[in-house]
């Protein structure tokens, strides 16, 4: 059988129930990497991958994941809740779930952070969090190759922001 | 506020507009997803709280300059036809046709422009223009965007985005697309190697109307599947190179057909014209078929150029919604196969018949052997 996106000769297999109806999908390894498929067993990608199919008008759904009976404070959506209707609950859901939400995340998009627009209001915020985070990974890389003097630096900056940012949040109403 | 008739008695502004590389692409489309934060989403949320969600959207948006006189209105309050046209004018999704209370339709009276309050997500922006305008229609819509920003407050995160209700939409929530008809590239059998290549570069692809793996009136729909993990621009830019080179494609093969087998062009856009200007009894399949050769021969030069815009507009109104709507009841199957063949017949009554040799000559193929 051969890979149902590019042809080649397909390696991985996947049978999946969709909605009542089994589906059967066929990947060659590189295509199979790509879209992330690295448990053949553990991934319902079938619908992602259908989506392709000429005249399908099959939205491409998330993987599902094992769950547990944790909630959702602000909704009280749980993971069961997931797998029975394949949508979040809340945009709180996606703190309650971080861990999940980024193991589905894995080959569904082209990355894994945000690198388009910003609503405006946010910006000043966000460019602030982006430059945290590139701080606190220099300064990891200071530790780490014991430059102690550049790493007093960096953690200076880094308080400095912290201190705004927090005096930022308690203005906010 | 604009009435359900008024809005429809038109078509659409990128129905009939004459955009760039209209002869391939037909229309560009784009697709904003966002949500308000700390209210449940559409499809989690319960009746009073999506009431209370379409109470703060529903001002925000009808106050958009752009949505001055605009059409607004619950979907409730609409028949099950007049949801269906909407649809049909891509206006409003399947989706969002089958909700119920608490759902909304706000939609720009030329409408190139359509809001759709708690679909999926709480609000769906969509943009449509016609022909290669996905750069216009993205600059039309972040501009709503941007204004919307202004009274809502938006569901965003650092990390992963504008917040949706799928995680296949997070990050940009852009859904960019562009529909294309692809004739050549289908009669000379090389459709299925260019939509693998699109596939395979992350892009999805689907035939329009078809059911299964068929696609109608030979009219593809490409988009972007990633929302995450790059910009709008990277997107829009990688969109807007592969659909130039599928046209370029399409264009060549056209090219060939007709240096390779101009009888077998010839004999499909005259069976074409005979079907549709003599049929009493079409089905929307062989219909849309047909026009897709019509619309192919209007650009090729063997009939008048205004042919493909006839053929544009026919394809939006001989559906079945619209069918229903034109004779103003509800109508059995059959009905519609004699009243869609009445409406083509009547649409192309002054059209003459296909010339081949005067085709040639257009397109200085070949020098017309009587002149020389
Ligand atoms: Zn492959
Ligand atoms: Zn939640």
């Amino acid at each position: 059988m051969d890979c149902d996106i590019c042809g080649k000769k397909a390696k991985v297999h996947l049978t999946q129930l969709v909605g009542g109806q089994i589906k059967k999908i066929a990947l060659c390894d590189d295509c199979a990497k790509e879209k992330g498929v690295t448990d053949p067993t553990g991934f319902a990608l079938a619908e992602m991958l259908l989506g392709k199919t000429p005249g399908k008008v099959v939205a491409p759904v998330p993987p599902v994941v094992q769950g547990f009976g944790r909630r959702c404070p602000e909704c009280g959506f749980t993971l069961d809740d997931l797998r029975r209707i394949r949508r979040f609950g809340c945009a709180g859901c996606y703190t309650t779930f971080k861990e999940e939400v980024n193991q589905m995340l894995r080959g569904m998009h082209k990355g894994s952070k945000h690198c388009g627009k910003v609503p405006a209001g946010l910006m000043e915020l966000h460019e602030r969090t982006q430059r945290l985070e590139e701080l606190r990974g220099r300064l990891d890389q200071a530790i780490t190759s014991e430059n102690y003097e550049e790493a007093a630096g960096l953690r200076d900056e880094i308080r400095q922001i912290e201190i705004k940012t927090s005096t930022r949040s308690t203005e906010r109403p | 506020m604009m009435r359900f008739t008024t809005l429809i008695k038109n078509p659409a502004d990128w129905m009939t507009g004459e955009g760039a590389d209209n002869a391939v692409v037909l229309t560009s489309r784009i697709r904003l997803a966002r949500n308000l934060r700390g209210e449940p989403f559409p499809g989690w949320a319960k009746k009073e709280q999506r009431r209370q969600t379409l109470e703060i959207l529903r001002p925000a948006v009808e106050n958009l300059p752009c949505m001055k006189d605009a059409f607004s209105q619950e979907l409730d309050d609409l028949s099950s036809v007049q949801k269906q046209v909407l649809v049909e004018r891509h206006l409003i999704s399947r989706e969002h046709a089958a909700r119920g209370e608490g759902s909304a339709a706000v939609i720009e009276r030329r409408q190139s422009i359509a809001l759709m309050l708690n679909e999926e997500d709480h609000l769906r922006m969509q943009a449509i223009r016609p022909g290669m305008s996905l750069r216009a229609a993205y600059e039309s819509l972040a501009a709503v965007d941007e204004e919307l920003e202004q009274s809502l407050e938006l569901a965003f995160d650092h990390d992963l985005g504008y917040l949706t209700t799928c995680p296949t939409n997070l990050g940009t929530g852009l859904r960019a697309s562009s529909m294309l008809h692809l004739p050549a590239l289908v009669l000379s059998d090389q459709i299925g190697q260019v939509l693998q290549a699109v596939n395979k570069i992350g892009l999805a692809v689907r035939g329009l109307y078809g059911e299964g793996t068929e696609s109608l009136g030979n009219l593809f729909q490409i988009s972007n599947q990633s929302t995450l993990g790059e910009s709008e621009e990277t997107i829009l830019r990688r969109l807007e190179r592969v659909i130039a080179q599928v046209a370029t494609h399409e264009r060549n093969a056209r090219d060939k057909l007709l240096e390779d087998d101009p009888e077998m062009v010839s004999d499909k856009i005259g069976r074409a014209y005979g079907v549709l200007r003599h049929a009493w009894i079409i089905d929307s399949k062989e219909a849309l078929n047909h026009l897709s050769l019509l619309r192919l021969g209007g650009d090729l030069g063997f009939l008048p150029q205004e042919t493909v815009k006839s053929c544009d507009a026919l394809l939006m109104d001989i559906q079945p919604a619209h069918l229903q709507l034109h004779s103003g009841r509800k109508l059995t199957p059959e009905e519609r196969d004699q009243i869609r063949a009445e409406i083509v017949r009547s649409r192309l009554q002054t059209l003459e018949a296909p010339d081949i040799r005067s085709t040639r000559k257009k397109n200085g193929n070949d020098p017309d052997p009587e002149i020389l």
